[in-house]
């Protein structure tokens, strides 16, 4: 209340001079307390939920727990045993790079696409945004449920429809070469046409139609216009996209527990998956923190990787620095 | 003269042409796409309807011979799944007022107030991206644990009351940015403490970002799967979404034959998001772009 009242200086006040800086000082500082109590929730939650569990995660990675009887150290033990004798460790992260790979290529450039004939601006556009958007609102249950029943291979309409046109569809779910290529598909179903393919589009329409209609005169064709106008200025939607899709997919779970339960033969036992068990139907809880922590190291150094690498392919308009755009002031 | 008049409607054709082939091409792949998008959804509902035969006889057939509705009320009476709906409505619902009104507030800290180490701060909000929470759910489940917490709908609930995730701070923030900080100014000069400012000024102008908020929380945790079924057991206890779970792979009395049933279950899962999604679809848009585009 009192910050509200500018105008009365204060009678006592030995000079006006010394009063003003003391005042402003008094006021800053009421404000950066109000700012603090204002973020306090998110940096209480940082503690609790953020960094502690990180911290104790690391320290359990480093005992061998089960729960019942006390943490029990035993120093690099499990992830001696992670790279050395589990052989589902390394065959997991196998499956989870070629989910990923599969995932982000065809789901970014799927997006992209998807994005790129909205854009075309005829009519009933928004009609088909909306069928698009649909699946990526579905909850994973229900999409893994329905898809599984598609993919059945003898009574299945996908290899039903496949058998229309005189392909033996291959057994989807229950073959083990198929199905991770089966999950990918389950999965771009669910996220082409989601949020993905929105940032696309409003980065595809703050591309300025000058551009195009210059490039036009100098006789530039679709394609070149295309790789020379569009693709540098959505790179850095392109980025953001690609970092979130990667982030994503290296998290694949739920898909493969409800749709396959890790099989055939282990085809779709993903890492997450491996420590899912391990931590919750194993009790191994120091293993599965283990391999928690090798699993934020490799999204860590992956992420760090593409901010390294987008110096070369990002566009930044204008030269200026990213957060210096998005900052509004 | 003559020779203008004479290319002007040669060029005017091939322009025509060349729109026309544009619009076959746009309407072709927006088509197939609508097919893969679509198709499963039709396929689902439809099948929801089949008596048990229809569902195996080969080839399949789109339309039920006779659509049974009754295969609804049988499928919602099997397994509890008014239990499930009135424990995912109170997470969901609960869980979406902590996020909506944390992230208000931490939001509007950030972009109102200037406090030692702000930008460190914001910068910690956003590394929270990249920390998957597969990283943090051993020493989680272990706190809840010993809070006495599992089994019980709290660990889905509270968490959410902190702050609400690195998106719908960034989000609310982007938003906040957007409005004159005149009219806070004004606000303050009547005498309105920052509080006031917050909640008679701006909140009323965040409405539509808000919404957004609101309606992604909602979502998340309508949708929810791996959270519930680490920290659920009793069927009393699951959400909707291990309740479907839980009727998958729970046994038919005398092999009773379940897909059809299985298929109206996963209807009356997504029916909500769906209406929902209808209901508010321009914030959709509005909000993915707001907190998407300039990340």
């Amino acid at each position: 209340m009192s910050a509200s009242t500018p105008l009365r200086v204060p009678a006592s006040s030995a000079s006006r001079a010394s009063a003003a800086p003391r005042r402003r000082t008094s006021l800053a500082r009421r404000e950066a307390i109000e700012g603090l109590l204002y973020i306090s929730p998110f940096l209480l939650g940082f503690l609790i939920f953020t960094a502690y569990p990180m911290v104790a995660s690391a320290y359990l990675s480093l005992t061998k727990y089960n729960i019942i009887t006390p943490p029990q150290w035993i120093g690099l033990d499990n992830y001696v045993e992670a790279f050395t004798k589990d052989k589902l460790f390394g065959s997991s992260l196998d499956k989870t790079a070629r989910f990923a790979v599969m995932n982000v290529l065809f789901g970014v450039l799927g997006s992209l696409g998807a994005a790129l004939l909205l854009n075309q601006r005829f009519p009933g556009t928004t009609v088909f945004r909306t069928f698009f958007f649909l699946p990526s609102i579905t909850p994973v249950i229900a999409s893994a449920l329905l898809w599984t029943w598609i993919y059945q291979p003898t009574i299945g309409l996908l290899n039903y429809l496949l058998g229309l046109v005189g392909i033996e569809g291959p057994a989807w779910l229950q073959s083990s070469t198929w199905a991770i290529p089966s999950l990918v598909i389950i999965s771009l179903w669910g996220s082409i046409g989601g949020s993905r393919m929105i940032v696309f589009l409003a980065g595809l329409q703050g591309v300025p139609q000058e551009m195009y209609e210059a490039a036009e005169i100098d006789g530039a064709g679709a394609w070149s216009k295309f790789r020379h106008i569009t693709l540098p200025l959505i790179s850095p939607t392109m980025f953001f996209n690609v970092v979130l899709a990667i982030i994503g997919s290296l998290s694949v779970f739920s898909l493969a527990y409800i749709a396959t339960g890790g099989g055939p033969n282990y085809a779709t036992y993903f890492y997450v998956y491996h420590l899912f068990k391990n931590a919750f139907e194993y009790s191994r809880m120091g293993y599965a923190a283990a391999m928690a922590w090798l699993f934020f190291l490799i999204v860590l150094v992956l992420t760090l990787l593409q901010f390294r690498l987008s110096k070369r392919w990002v566009y930044y308009a204008g030269g200026d620095n990213p957060e210096g755009a998005s900052d509004g002031r | 003269m003559a020779a203008s008049a004479v290319a002007l409607p040669a060029l005017r054709s091939t322009r025509a042409l060349r729109t026309l082939r544009r619009g076959v091409v746009f309407y072709l792949g927006v088509g197939l796409l609508t097919v893969f998008f679509f198709g499963p959804f039709l396929w689902t509902v439809l099948s929801s309807l089949k008596e048990a035969s229809e569902i195996t006889t080969f080839p399949p057939t789109l339309f039920p011979k006779v659509p049974h509705f009754e295969n609804y009320p049988y499928t919602w009476n099997k397994v509890p799944f008014l239990r499930f709906y009135m424990n995912s409505a109170v997470v969901t619902g609960l869980a979406m007022l902590g996020q909506t009104t944390t992230a208000t507030l931490v939001a509007y800290g950030f972009a109102r107030f200037r406090f030692p180490l702000k930008g460190f701060f914001f910068m910690l909000v956003m590394s929270t991206l990249m920390v998957p929470w597969e990283v943090t759910i051993v020493p989680s489940f272990l706190l809840f644990k010993f809070l006495g917490w599992l089994d019980t709908l709290a660990p889905l609930i509270v968490p959410h009351w902190f702050g609400g995730g690195p998106f719908f701070i960034f989000l609310m923030r982007q938003f906040f940015l957007t409005i004159p900080r005149d009219f806070d100014e004004a606000a303050k000069i009547d005498g309105a403490g920052s509080f006031r400012v917050l909640w008679e000024i701006l909140v009323p102008l965040c409405r539509p970002a808000i919404t957004t908020v609101a309606i992604f929380s909602f979502l998340f945790h309508w949708n929810a799967f791996i959270e519930p079924l680490i920290f659920l057991n009793t069927p009393e206890k699951f959400t909707i979404s291990l309740g479907l779970r839980y009727f998958q792979t729970s046994p038919m009395e005398a092999g009773e034959p379940k897909d059809h049933l299985l298929m109206a279950g996963t209807v009356i899962m997504a029916a909500p998001c769906v209406l929902l999604f209808f209901a508010a679809q321009r914030y959709f848009v509005k909000g993915i772009v707001l907190s998407g585009l300039k990340g």
